[in-house]
């Protein structure tokens, strides 16, 4: 085990993954030898050369475009896309090719080997352009598989599932973690699971349900409860697409009741996905309405950052009105 | 219509190559203000070149200062334009007050000439309660009506089109305007580039594009970014007009600029314009340029300067000395600084205001969260220190 922050284990998955398959390809804007803005892929283009690791010009529909192309034929591209607030110009690559090849084909063509990184998510001082949480786009097109992990272990584990994949992959990096997150991490190959949902802590009075850095407010949530006498059981969903209905559903059952998290906006955020589902599922035995805690439904602000996000204190408050309800 | 030309055909496989093309750089003075053998200069009267010198010093001096400041923890973000003065006031200079310039966001020293205040700056880059963007934005996304200066977007290369669009309305509308559009060799690279200057073309609009090719997009070199001799040759390929100008030379991004304008207004037709300079500064207030680039490289442009050499041109003009010169810079530090603590302390914008803008009016939805949160701000004041004793007076 070795000491990372989450941008080294995504570098470490990256050359893992480089080292064993030489189809694996990075390439994104500043990726090569500067080694990306967030420095995800440093000394990539040293160890593997300009032809598998390269800055592409500053068009990400054409760096997913491409990716598709190469994914085509073979490749096993890992796309980075600079922040995730600039991956809407490749949408229309995203949402009408990558998630459709193998469909529209009848598998004779597919873009499995594909994954696309970009860091999201707010709380870095970055505004409307620098902070959003588009994951719910992403999960209303079938065909891509959604993935966030929460912390260095994770992030390795989950990469290299995701490299490996068979199928399309989002991977969305938090980015406000990126080098606060730091834990041990196993220095040789390994993989976890998509689709499925880690349970962090056990607890029997409310279900606590976020992904990638939204699990840090929620953990300091459930500390403050704990003081209250309330026992917070916490799961991180790690993969939005395809998610894990059966882990939450098995907790909400055991629990009676559910507080959803993410930053992005209140209406059509993944929250509602999974409430709905979940209501379906654990109707009777649900205690309390589902509680959802979000980004408000306005763009990501700045000066006033702190008031929209949903940070450990708003969870705090509505999942102890979940729990009095 | 085809392009298909009867009498220019050819009976073996023949093929063009982009390599064969290369286009000049117009380039007037010299770095010690003398102009160049056979230079034809545009006209330029002492107080206008005068203003254009100020903008250009203030520009500098503010871009120095609020790097500093963003250094010293001040605010969050900066953007220098550091060797690029003479196209951002040049461009601007050459255009008539009210046409459009929608720019990218290293284009303050249009701002500056056009006369945003130190205030207005700064009241954006603090996110004060003065702030036209209402704390939205990230600092340098600056934005005037009045000024005729579109508000900046971060995402790249978006301006590009809605300047064609934006063009292609004035003409309707029958003004004799232009809109300018103004972005780096990096974001050229985007499809909205290329839809742009097709759409422009075909449609005949009155619209600038104005590429700052400043050598560097991030850390990725203009060598990554694309195979061809620069910009300026995508015109040709649309149909356009195209000029390639020396970006350090204030007096040939002025008169090209000016001739652009000619041609966009009188003629309805757009035209690409290339200026030819290099981004002294790092990419922002986030980047090390060490990491990608040599200091000798950029001492090397240092030498190219481009407020050195308008400076030579007018002191040779006998309009200016090296006297008023330092007085000058003195007079702009100290005004940046004393506009810079003014704008500090005055308090953030309003929370309410976290509402408004998204639609015309607040949805009962927005006006129901927007209550929700205040709620949660009373009961826990210590954690929202920047909007809990404001609640009641918005
Ligand atoms: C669509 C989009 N992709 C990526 C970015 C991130 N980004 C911001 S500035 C920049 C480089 C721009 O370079 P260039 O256009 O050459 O302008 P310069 O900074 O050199 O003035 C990048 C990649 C962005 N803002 N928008």
């Amino acid at each position: 085990m070795v000491k990372m922050n989450l941008l080294q284990a995504i570098n470490n998955a990256l050359d893992i993954a480089m080292a064993e398959n030489d189809r694996v390809i990075c390439f994104g804007e500043d990726v090569g030898s500067f080694g990306g803005v967030f420095r995800a892929t440093s000394h990539l283009q040293e160890r593997y050369g300009r032809e598998r690791c390269f800055n592409t010009p500053l068009v990400e529909q054409g760096i997913i475009g491409f990716a598709n192309g190469l994914a085509a034929q073979g490749s096993v591209p890992v796309a980075e896309i600079q922040f995730a607030d600039y991956i809407f110009p490749a949408f229309d690559q995203i949402v009408n090719e990558s998630a459709k090849f193998r469909y529209r084909s009848g598998n004779l063509f597919n873009v499995g080997g594909l994954t696309i990184r970009t860091p999201y998510g707010g709380g870095i001082a970055g505004g409307l352009y620098h902070s959003q949480s588009p994951e719910a786009y992403f999960a209303h097109t079938p065909g891509l598989k959604i993935v966030v992990p929460r912390n260095p272990h994770q992030a390795k584990g989950l990469l290299l599932a995701a490299i490996r994949d068979p199928n399309p992959v989002i991977f969305f990096e938090p980015k406000r973690i990126y080098r606060a997150s730091v834990g041990l991490v196993p220095e040789e190959d390994y993989q976890l699971p998509l689709g499925v949902a880690e349970v962090v802590r056990e607890g029997s009075d409310i279900t606590l349900l976020a992904w990638g850095a939204q699990m840090e407010m929620v953990e300091k949530a459930a500390e403050m409860a704990e003081h209250q006498g309330v026992s917070c059981e916490l799961i991180d969903l790690r993969t939005i697409a395809p998610w894990d209905v059966e882990t939450v559903a098995a907790s909400v059952k055991k629990t009676g009741r559910l507080l959803i998290t993410h930053e992005a906006p209140l209406t059509g955020g993944f929250a509602g996905e999974i409430a709905a589902t979940i209501q379906q599922h654990c109707f009777l035995h649900l205690e309390s309405p589902i509680a959802r805690v979000t980004g408000l439904d306005t763009p990501y602000p700045l000066a006033h950052e702190k008031e929209y996000l949903p940070d450990h204190l708003k969870v705090f408050e509505a999942l102890m009105a979940s729990v009095h309800f | 219509m085809s392009t298909f030309n009867p009498e220019q055909v050819v009976h073996r496989p023949e093929f063009i190559r982009g390599d064969e093309l290369s286009i000049p750089t117009l380039c007037l003075v010299q770095q010690d203000g003398t102009p160049y053998d056979g230079a034809e200069l545009p006209v330029l009267e002492q107080a206008k070149a005068l203003r254009i010198y100020q903008a250009m010093v203030r520009t500098r001096v503010l871009d120095e200062r609020m790097l500093a400041a963003q250094r010293q923890g001040r605010l969050s973000f900066y953007m220098q334009s550091t060797g690029e003065e003479a196209t951002t006031v040049g461009f601007a200079a050459a255009l008539e007050d009210d046409d459009m310039i929608m720019a990218q966001y290293r284009e303050q020293g249009a701002l500056v000439y056009r006369g945003f205040s130190l205030d207005e700056f700064m009241n954006q880059l603090f996110s004060n309660e003065l702030d036209y963007g209402k704390g939205r934005q990230m600092p340098i996304h600056y934005g005037s009506a009045k000024l005729h200066y579109m508000t900046i977007s971060s995402p790249l290369a978006t301006q590009i089109p809605q300047a064609t669009g934006y063009a292609y309305g004035q003409k309707l509308a029958g003004y004799k305007r232009c809109t300018v559009a103004v972005f780096g060799e990096g974001a050229a690279s985007e499809g909205d580039f290329h839809a742009a200057l097709n759409m422009a073309a075909v449609l005949k609009v009155p619209v600038i594009f104005l590429c700052r090719n400043n050598g560097y997009a991030i850390s990725t070199p203009s060598s990554e970014q694309f195979a061809a001799d620069g910009i300026a040759p995508r015109a040709l390929g649309y149909r356009m007009h195209a000029i390639r100008v020396d970006g350090n030379d204030l007096l040939a991004v002025y008169g090209a600029m000016m001739e652009a304008r000619k041609l966009a207004v009188e003629r309805n037709e757009p035209v690409l314009v290339e200026t030819m300079s290099y981004r002294l500064a790092a990419h922002s207030s986030s980047d090390d340029p060490s990491g990608y680039r040599s200091k000798k490289e950029e001492a090397k442009w240092r030498e190219k300067d481009p407020l050195s050499r308008f400076r030579n041109w007018l002191v040779a003009q006998q309009w200016w000395s090296l006297e008023q010169d330092e007085k000058l810079f003195a007079d702009e530090r100290e005004q940046v600084l004393r506009t810079l603590k003014e704008a500090e302390h005055r308090p953030v914008c309003r929370l309410d205001e976290l509402i408004t803008d998204v639609y015309d009016e607040p949805t009962p939805q927005l006006k129901q969260q927007l209550e929700a949160l205040k709620a949660h701000i009373r009961k826990y004041p210590d954690a929202y220190p920047k909007t809990a004793g404001r609640l009641d007076h918005g």
